[in-house]
């Protein structure tokens, strides 16, 4: 962005990538997968890179409302300073927090999640899905993240998404509205679960793969659901039969852009 | 012809009606124990919800068994209204079926009035029939659904058994003693005229039949609606403000606290102006409270949900620590919101506050502490939920409970610093490095190493 800034542009739209994005070894995959979507389709973005930082999503869920300003409003500067006005992110917990919370600190974006905009590429014809044969048949699920979801009443883009891939789209018992949490968020990612009978990603990943038979891919929007339900997967020792993948890598490895 | 029955029923009617505006004012001083919050915003908006969620009961019909029954108790409340409002004028003026005037319309309300009477009838036996042998399981476990909740329902939906039949009696009598003298009882009653030879053919015994029918039907009435306040059953009343002032921004928009913007905000800028100090009406500065520890730190909408909670347990029964066995329920945050402001404020109830504590066996182990924190809720239960809106999403009277479990939180992060290790040390990453995980923040780039670019060529 800095560069970009330097030679006096401006993107049409800023990723936001976000930290596990950056970090975790998994989600960079996916991070790459959509990079590889906006080259792939033309559009004019940049990144923050160094100059991101956490948006202080988990500090605020954990109750840190202060170290959550802290954030907000270091980051609000930035953004304002290179005059930010579109925003997509694969994040659904930067999505939420950039969209309804910042608004309250002074950050007025258009935020866009990455199922939507994947969703506007698709019915734009820009993505084309040619590939498409490589999931003819293979059963899918879509696991909705919280966040995304009852948060935001975003269901049906990353849906549409799958459907272009000519797939077999499954429905788990709990799904939309009533969809189970990956076990997660509110910061729970970052700690030991309360004691209980079980835990949450599993209960999660036994109804995902009860809808999914012998084989076929959970799909995810979110980091936190990615990790949770590849525990899950793990821990019930199907990670040769059952894959999980995001939407955007899905969309990606159609378009023959990843392997 | 206004004879000593009437007097005493004006008494009774008198002392029915003034008890139940005298529970209400304390009820309403309870809810305004809480901290103040503007919620005009929308009103078309706002009317719309309630309209749809209240009075058409949208959310319910997730549940598709329960939706209907419920359906049938509710319309036979609604409508039941208008005839509790000629019994007042009956009883007051010593009329009989003073409304009998309008004829056909009469004639409907009447049959619409009976149907509905038989179907309340079923549906309580029904909703009895579940809460008591099939033991649903939300309706039946949990450790706040023991002693007074679980009485308190059975209490209810047998009143309702008992007016409804009271009602019956009460117009079955009539009928057959219209039929007696040979003159036409205004109004229809297709239920009641199938059972019109089920007191004999005695006047006098009839007439007695009707008339105490008539009185245990109206006495009822007046005893239920003093008993609401005491009751998860206040819902028919609270039902329509609280969702009315329900939220209307998305599900994952939480508040922002403003007295922390600003210090922050004179922390990176020393030339920033805070604005005044809120003062209270004595002029001294108001002592700012981050997050909730007791009752008085939740708004007065938080206060209002409490008293609003049908104990219903939709929102347990989809919560996902509850479902995997933690500590958490949803719907015991809001009850012990409830039992917390009626020990604290007053009892607006003429019977003890809902306490499920003094009669059952403790699961959860709280303390000796008198506040709502720690002496109702256990830092256990919050640290559980991962604010996944699955509650607030369940609930049919548009209940906020991830609102009070984030503002206790907030008060163990911010006031008390007793968020659980591994919290603090993913704040101190997002501090040092701008990220929850220990990472330094110059690798934020890193993933942009292995990927092949047109654009970098
Ligand atoms: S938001 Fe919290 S309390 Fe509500 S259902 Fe989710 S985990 Fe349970
Ligand atoms: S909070 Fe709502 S969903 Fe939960 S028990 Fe009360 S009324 Fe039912």
């Amino acid at each position: 962005m800095a560069e970009m800034a330097a030679n006096g542009q401006e993107p049409e739209v800023l990723f936001w990538v976000g930290c596990a994005g950056s970090f975790d070894d998994r989600y960079k995959r996916v991070t790459r997968a959509f990079v590889q979507i906006l080259e792939h389709v033309g559009v004019k973005y940049a990144v923050l890179g160094t100059e991101e930082s956490c948006t202080g999503d988990p500090a605020k869920r954990a109750g840190n409302e202060f170290l959550f300003q802290m954030q907000a409003l270091t980051n609000i500067e930035v953004l304002n300073g290179y005059n930010i006005k579109k925003i997509v992110t694969a994040c659904p917990h930067c999505f939420n927090t950039i969209k309804n919370e910042y608004p309250d600190l002074g950050g007025n974006y258009e935020v866009i999640h990455h199922s939507t905009f994947l969703q506007q590429l698709i019915n734009d014809g820009k993505v084309h899905v040619q590939g498409g044969e490589a999931f003819k048949g293979k059963r899918i699920t879509y696991h909705d993240s919280c966040y995304l979801g009852r948060a935001n009443d975003i269901y049906e883009a990353p849906r549409d998404v799958l459907a272009a891939l000519d797939a077999d789209l499954v429905e788990m018992k709990r799904s939309r509205a009533n969809g189970l949490c990956c076990g997660a968020g509110g910061a729970q990612m970052f700690k030991e679960a309360e004691p209980g009978r079980k835990e949450i990603n599993i209960e999660r990943t036994e109804e995902a793969l009860a809808t999914l038979g012998a084989e076929g891919v959970i799909a995810t929007a979110c980091p936190f659901c990615m990790v949770m339900m590849n525990d899950g997967v793990k821990n019930k020792e199907q990670e040769q039969n059952v894959k999980v993948f995001d939407i955007a890598e899905l969309i990606a490895q159609a378009e023959g852009l990843t392997k | 012809m206004i004879g000593i029955s009437n007097i005493i029923f004006l008494i009774v009617a008198a002392i029915g009606i003034g008890l139940f505006v005298w529970q209400i004012r304390k009820i309403r001083k309870n809810v305004l124990m809480g901290r103040d919050l503007v919620l005009e915003d929308n009103p078309s908006e706002r009317i719309n919800k309630t309209l749809l969620v209240a009075f058409g009961q949208q959310k319910m019909f997730k549940r598709m068994l329960p939706a209907i029954l419920h359906l049938f108790v509710y319309v036979g409340f609604l409508v039941i209204n208008i005839e509790v409002l000629e019994i007042l004028i009956d009883g007051i003026f010593g009329t009989h079926r003073v409304l009998g005037f309008m004829g056909p319309f009469y004639d409907g309300l009447m049959a619409v009035n009976e149907v509905l009477a038989a179907l309340v009838i079923v549906a309580c036996a029904i909703f009895l029939w579940r809460r008591n042998v099939t033991k649903v399981p939300r309706l039946a476990t949990g450790v706040e659904m023991r002693a007074w909740p679980k009485m308190d329902a059975n209490i209810i939906l047998m009143i309702e058994i008992i007016l409804m039949f009271a009602l019956f009696a009460f117009n079955i009598a009539d009928l057959k003693l219209a039929e007696l003298k040979g003159h036409e009882l205004a109004g229809a009653f297709p239920v009641s005229s199938m059972f019109v030879n089920a007191f004999g053919a005695d006047a006098g015994m009839l007439a007695t039949i009707a008339s105490v029918g008539w009185w245990i039907h109206i006495i009822g009435i007046l005893a239920f609606m003093n008993y609401l306040p005491s009751s998860k059953h206040f819902h028919i009343i609270m039902a329509f403000p609280n969702v009315y002032f329900s939220k209307l921004v998305p599900k994952g928009k939480m508040t922002t606290n403003p007295a922390i913007t600003h210090e922050i905000k004179a922390m990176l800028d020393p030339s920033y102006q805070p604005p005044a100090p809120e003062v209270d009406a004595e002029g001294n500065p108001v002592i700012q409270r981050f997050g909730a520890k007791d009752i008085e730190d939740l708004t007065w909408k938080q206060m209002m949900d409490a008293y609003t909670c049908t104990e219903c347990g939709r929102c347990t029964s989809v919560c996902p620590a509850n479902i995997t066995g933690k500590l958490l329920s949803p719907r015991k945050i809001i009850m012990d919101t409830r039992d917390r402001m009626e020990e604290k404020g007053e009892h607006p109830a003429i019977f003890k506050p809902n306490h499920y504590k003094e009669m059952g066996v403790e699961r959860v182990e709280t303390t000796e502490e008198k506040t709502l924190l720690r002496g109702y809720i256990t830092p256990e239960e919050l640290w559980a939920c991962t604010t996944c809106n699955a509650c607030v999403e369940s609930c049919p009277v548009n209940i906020d409970q991830l609102s009070t479990i984030m503002d206790l939180r907030r008060y163990l992060v911010l006031e008390e610093s007793a968020a659980p290790a591994s919290l603090n040390a993913m704040f101190t990453n997002i501090e040092n490095n701008g990220a929850p995980w220990a990472f330094p923040a110059s690798d934020r780039f890193n993933w942009a190493d292995e990927l092949y670019l047109p654009s970098k060529n």
